[in-house]
């Protein structure tokens, strides 16, 4: 019982801190998935998302789901995903009771645009890292840049980004039968 | 409104929304046509709201709206209705990736994915800083960079850089307390 409720607090935690989309989530996840509990890795964490990104529904939820199943199967995952959403609906429904304008606050709107620098700075800081530990190949380069310039230079839904990515790397990266073992 | 309906519609959305919170938001804006749940100037309300509070966009959103609609147990039927959908896919994907885990083709299809997602949040990361570094209202390039925003992410960044152990809930925290501090970025 205790697990699930690291589970549940854990989870929580990383989603009563995250403000901006499920890529905002990334380095607190790093901190506290990887580092601190050692229940998955950075590589792991990265096939989490690129599953997220093409299957519907929020990423940080999925992302949850994927962690709190392999740590601790389905029920597991009942209270990572609910571990990560808790916060939200408790602030969300105080401010929606109390302070409907709360978004108009000078306060909120100034804490607010130094919370994205921040995320920013962390963010910024975790893809060097992720470049630093899982790009090992030029193949990885040429894969990271081309999924770099599609997302933020072209409209194309990153599903097919993601597609195409996982096709590629079939070709280019499969090994021979016997090498594989 | 009933909350059967209420959470059919989230449902669909959970199912039919790929790629993050703010693919809900078409979404929605249908709901605001198709009910009378709320209105277009809630839902402005309500993308602000969810922004600038912590926790995942689209549980946010699919919280307000269903407490807009009708009250607390709307707004938990609407967030965890969202969710729903995409919590089964996952499952089914876990258990059908731990089973072809050790397939060469799956691995080889990940290691290309792994590249590639950092790539892509890059990208996001990159959108963001747009909107806090460049004010677009002036005129003249060297105008339009805010320098404040700058300075305050190269400290972040290096503190962050020498400090490893430093949790990054600590430098949203230092952001949010600079940001009111200062007056904003």
């Amino acid at each position: 019982m205790k697990e699930y409720f690291d589970l549940f607090l854990t989870f929580a935690k990383i989603g009563g801190f995250t403000f901006g989309g499920g890529y905002a989530m990334l380095p607190i996840m790093q901190k506290e998935l990887v580092e601190k509990k050692d229940w998955t890795t950075n590589e792991e964490l990265l096939n989490y998302y690129a599953v997220g990104q093409c299957t519907p529904g929020i990423i940080a939820v999925n992302v949850s789901t994927f962690v709190g199943y392999q740590k601790k199967g389905i029920l597991g995952s009942i209270f990572s995903t609910l571990g990560v959403v808790t916060p939200s609906i408790i602030i969300i429904m105080l401010i929606a009771s109390f302070l409907q304008n709360f978004s108009q606050y000078s306060a909120v709107q100034h804490a607010f645009s130094g919370i994205r620098v921040a995320v920013c700075a962390t963010v910024f800081v975790a893809i060097w890292n992720l470049w630093k530990k899982s790009i090992k190949k030029w193949s990885h380069v040429f894969f990271c840049i081309i999924a770099f310039c599609l997302s933020a230079f072209t409209e194309l839904n990153p599903i097919w980004i993601v597609l195409l990515a996982g096709t590629a790397g079939m070709f280019t990266y499969l090994k021979k039968e016997d090498e594989s073992k | 409104m009933s909350l059967l309906l209420l959470s059919w519609e989230f449902f669909q959305i959970g199912l039919f929304a790929v790629g993050g919170g703010l693919a809900t938001l078409p979404f929605l804006d249908k709901l605001v046509d198709k009910y009378d749940w709320f209105t277009a100037a809630d839902l402005a309300n309500i993308v602000a709201v969810s922004e600038s509070t912590p926790g995942p966009l689209g549980i946010n959103m699919a919280t307000y709206t269903g407490f807009t609609g009708s009250g607390v147990l709307g707004g938990l039927v609407a967030s965890l209705s969202i969710i729903l959908p995409s919590w089964v896919i996952i499952l089914l994907v876990a258990r059908i990736l731990k089973k072809f885990n050790e397939n060469r083709y799956v691995q080889a299809a990940f290691e290309g994915l792994r590249a590639t997602v950092v790539g892509l949040i890059a990208a996001a990361v990159l959108g963001i800083m747009q909107l806090s570094f460049f004010i677009p209202e002036v005129a003249g390039f060297w105008n339009q960079i805010n320098y404040k925003a700058l300075i305050l992410f190269v400290a972040l960044v290096l503190v962050r850089f020498k400090f490893q152990k430093i949790h990054p809930i600590a430098l949203i925290g230092a952001g949010a307390l600079l940001g009111v501090v200062c007056g904003g970025f």
